[in-house]
């Protein structure tokens, strides 16, 4: 398989949602099984509570319904051996839940030791992965079969990182480093979303997760972290422009997002919130990039956050080869 | 005295003139803005609530009408953040929490209590005024930004999105005042003004109910007050107290708030099991089961209940060990809960039960909140909360408790307090058929949510994977059946505003002192002192075909002596 049509691959349909039972999506970690045998085992339970009193309620007003002839009788009015039954039989049952619950939860909560590290950023409203050797992409890919721990951290607000086929969930707070681990069990793609609410763009801060056979992952990492020297500069900057998320506010086609269209960016005059104008040059771009509260667009929201210090001189290069290259495609 | 006939020494079924009717014995807009009058506040909260819902209910049918398809379908990504704020916003603040305690609550507690009226009448009408300020302050974000966080604030979200979160925090501020003040009005008037020989054992459970909800707002409310004060210092003076960027920690707010906000669940489901406790008990004519263990499980509930809020925050990074403490507690109180299901299906047993449309809405409750409870059990589990936190299964368990719970009691409540309220009987046939819509819509709409939310569907999304769409479709179709059927029910109650039955004293045979007091009430509730029977002595009631309504029996009017007078 050559990069890009791993790339392909990568970005390609999940099914984990569609896939496994009525009530759950696809299982493909080492807990998700966990998970699911408290839930069948508190819907069990749940189950049966809810036939008995929903049973009985309809036995009593059939019944006992009002009608010519039929009176209400004496019965007494507490027992405390009944009370007593039906206090602490499900007492005893949710104790047996909370336990469950406890074991799993811990077992969600400690990595194993030789869990492979992969450092997670959420930023309104995109994902971005760093690997041990620096590579950043907006998709997590993992090896099978290994524990994964994630060191999740925000720019901005709560997020919440959620694996749905995982059984995973953590909040990503700014201000400190939340962990999560996982070890997939099937290789596929699968859905990440943002589960906590944090603005606009929440409902599109999805990501894959894509699980590679292990002997295929290294090569695949290997390969997507020389993207900048294996690919022509444009290319690379259009892979920069999808990996770093700039696409969640830039469209491509010209509509205004959070931000504006990289549509004919290049070489059109931008007039900015202070009244001032500048034709967009490498300069600017870099500057817009590097420090974009200097220059706001007009019309728009001095939202961007800085890429200073994430992405290098040579990448923002690349970018800005790409910008050029949108306009060239134009007829 | 000259006959012993059985109807004469009941006070009379309708006031006997417009002077001693308390809706018409003064008119105009200011006898209503400072009446003390604690029932014509009642009915000032129900316009009010009623008016919150409406709006909350049309902000609904908005969410729902976006989420028929992917994408956009009526309006961008930010209007749809706005409604669905506005929408909880709306709902909690200025429906569920007020509706049952400050609406059905300030009618009907001095009667049951056979007082005169609230301990102190001149605080609750301040309530009232503190609500509406509280009311418009919250809907004037429309005018100045909108509001974007969603209900719970969260933090850092709160303190740097620019939409009118300080004007919203204000409101929530001075919205608690209100609340605080009917909870001490109502345990004043709970210890003080009981009529003589109603000892705490003879109270109906709807007062226990409303003095363990009582204790809750008197107890979190300050902390909510403050919490949103902080938020609004840290957006005007930029004090970092949340915000991570200056310093603060934004889980803090999140223990803050929840400190409030899960006990003010309690706030809004337990005057709800103190109306249904009414409902089942009236319409089986028996005794409610196991008195005792209902009213202490109240007391329980409000108490553990204080001490759960971190099941909201299992993912959140706290601790293992508190969330461990978090998760036991929130199944300890969950037995209490179930305690009182287990005594209301009881209360059915051998019973003689009618199926009015307040009863269908009791039914209803055990549906919806046997739902709503027993999948909180999945919630407040350690492992599976991974999975589900945050996911539309959240939405639909809290739908189920505070809606079908709390709305559903509402309901029953409102038809069966319509006629003591204003003294008219409202069409019985439409009332059961919206009765029935209401359970089914609301079904439709929330089930489906439980499935989308364990296969993984986020709350508060706007745009969402096709695959999901089929629930989302289902719940819409849902939402709008039960939105049509507030319409038919708006529409038999306004009817029956102008020309429904008059309604006689008693029309259910329920036992509560409020019932011996003419529909609609005297102004000072009662002419003469009420005979004290038991809440749930139905025995001394019976029907009287004459009036169309349960009387007292006469052995049993004639044992407290006084009734006679009524007739003067
Ligand atoms: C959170 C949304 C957001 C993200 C993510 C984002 N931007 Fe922006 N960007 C904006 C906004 C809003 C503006 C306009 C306001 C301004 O000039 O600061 C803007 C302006 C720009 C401009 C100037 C455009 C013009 O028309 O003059 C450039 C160039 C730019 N961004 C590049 C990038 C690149 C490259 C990335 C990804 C590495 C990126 N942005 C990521 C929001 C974003
Ligand atoms: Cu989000
Ligand atoms: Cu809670």
């Amino acid at each position: 398989m050559n990069w890009l049509s791993m790339v392909a691959a990568a970005s390609g349909e999940a099914t984990d949602i569609k896939g496994g039972t009525f009530w759950m999506p696809a299982s493909a970690s080492t807990t998700a099984p966990e998970v699911d045998f408290v839930f069948y085992f508190i819907f069990a339970i749940s189950a049966f509570f809810f036939a008995l009193i929903i049973g009985l309620t309809l036995l009593f007003v059939i019944r006992y319904r009002a009608r010519p002839g039929h009176h209400e009788q004496p019965s007494p009015s507490h027992n405390l051996a009944l009370e007593l039954t039906w206090s602490i039989i499900p007492s005893i049952l949710v104790l047996v839940m909370f336990w469950y619950g406890f074991k799993t939860f811990m077992d969600q909560y400690n990595p194993p030791a030789n869990a492979y590290e992969v450092l997670v950023t959420a930023q309104k409203w995109n994902w971005s992965f760093e690997y041990p050797n620096g590579y950043i992409d907006k998709d997590l890919h993992v090896p099978l079969g290994r524990p994964v721990r994630l060191v999740l951290s925000s720019q901005d607000v709560i997020h919440s990182f959620f694996v749905p086929a995982f059984r995973v969930k953590k909040d990503v707070v700014p201000g400190r480093y939340n962990k999560v681990w996982f070890e997939a069990t099937k290789p596929g793609t699968y859905t990440v979303f943002c589960t906590e609410y944090c603005g606009t763009g929440h409902s599109d801060m999805l990501a894959h997760v894509i699980v590679h056979p292990p002997e295929e992952f290294e090569a695949w990492l290997e390969k997507a972290a020389n993207f900048l020297d294996t690919l022509p500069p444009a290319e690379a900057g259009r892979m920069l422009f999808e990996q770093r998320g700039c696409g969640q506010c830039h469209s491509l086609d010209g509509s205004p997002r959070v931000g504006p269209s990289f549509k004919g960016l290049w070489g059109r005059t931008e007039k900015f919130t202070d009244g001032s104008e500048i034709t967009a040059d490498e300069n600017y771009i870099r500057e817009s990039i590097v420090n974009p509260q200097a220059k706001v667009v007009a019309g728009f929201e001095p939202v961007m956050p800085t890429y200073a210090g994430r992405l290098k001189d040579k990448e923002i290069t690349y970018i800005i080869e790409y910008i050029k290259s949108l306009d060239k495609e134009q007829p | 005295m000259t006959t012993v006939d059985a109807s004469l020494p009941q006070p009379v079924q309708r006031p006997a003139s417009d002077s001693e009717n308390y809706l018409t014995h003064a008119h105009g807009f200011l006898s209503w803005a400072f009446t003390l009058d604690h029932k014509r506040i009642g009915v000032m909260y129900l316009a009010s609530t009623l008016a919150a819902f409406l709006l909350g209910g049309m902000l609904a049918m908005l969410i729902r009408t976006e989420l028929l398809t992917p994408g956009q379908t009526v309006m961008d990504a930010d209007t749809y953040n706005n409604v669905f704020t506005l929408h909880g916003a709306v709902l909690i603040f200025l429906f569920l929490i007020p509706v049952i305690p400050a609406a059905l609550g300030n009618f009907v507690l001095p009667m049951m209590l056979g007082a005169k009226d609230v301990a102190f009448p001149r605080m609750n009408l301040l309530s009232y005024w503190i609500y509406a300020t509280g009311a418009i302050m919250l809907l004037g974000v429309l005018l100045t930004g909108g509001l974007d966080t969603g209900w719970t604030f969260y933090t850092p979200y709160s303190t740097t999105t620019n939409t009118s979160v300080g004007l919203a925090m204000l409101a929530v501020f001075v919205l608690g005042f209100g609340n605080i003040f009917t909870g001490v009005n109502f345990i004043t008037t709970i210890h003080k003004l009981r009529a003589p020989g109603q000892t705490w054992s003879k109270l109906p459970l709807f007062i226990w109910a409303q003095y363990a909800t009582s204790v809750i707002q008197i107890l979190a409310t300050p902390v909510l007050g403050i919490t949103v004060l902080l938020i609004f210092v840290e957006r005007t003076m930029g004090i970092g107290i949340f915000d991570p960027n200056l310093g603060g920690d934004p889980v803090l707010f999140q223990h803050f708030f929840w400190f409030y906000s899960h006990p003010a669940v309690y706030i809004m489901v337990l005057p709800a099991m103190g109306v249904i406790s009414e409902l089942i008990a009236t319409f089986s004519r028996k005794p409610i089961f196991g008195y005792k263990a209902i009213a202490g499980s109240s007391l329980a509930i409000a108490i553990i209940g204080f001490f759960v809020w971190g099941h909201h925050m299992f993912t959140s990074g706290q601790s293992t060990l508190a969330g461990t403490i978090f998760s036991f507690l929130t199944y300890a109180v969950a037995i209490p809960s179930a305690i009182k299901v287990f005594n209301w299906v009881a209360t059915m047993y051998k019973g003689s039960i009618r199926l009015d449309a307040p009863m269908i809405y009791a039914l209803s409750f055990l549906w919806l909140f046997g739902i709503g409870g027993l999948t909180g059990l999945f919630l407040g589990n350690l492992g599976v909360d991974l999975h589900l936190h945050d996911t539309y299964f959240v939405v639909a368990h809290f739908h189920y408790v505070m809606v079908g719970g709390t709305l559903a009691a509402f309901l029953g409540g409102l038809h069966f307090w319509w006629p003591k309220m204003f003294g008219r009987m409202y069409n019985e046939k439409l009332a059961r058929v919206a009765a029935l819509m209401v359970f089914v819509g609301f079904n439709l709409t929330f089930f489906v949510q439980f499935i989308a939310g364990t296969k993984g569907m986020p709350r508060r999304y706007f745009n969402y994977l096709p695959e999901f769409t089929i629930y989302h479709q289902i719940s819409s179709i849902g939402a709008f059946l039960t939105g049509l059927a507030f319409f038919v029910i708006l529409y038999y109650l306004v009817v029956s505003l102008i020309k429904g039955r008059p309604a006689p004293a008693n029309p259910w045979g329920a036992a509560s002192l409020d019932w011996q007091t003419t529909s609609p009430p005297h102004p000072h509730n009662f002419t003469s002192d009420p005979v004290l029977i038991g809440p749930y002595e139905y025995s001394a009631l019976m029907w009287n075909e004459e009036i169309g309504g349960y009387v007292l029996r006469p052995e049993v009017a004639a044992r407290a002596g006084h009734g006679q007078e009524a007739q003067a």
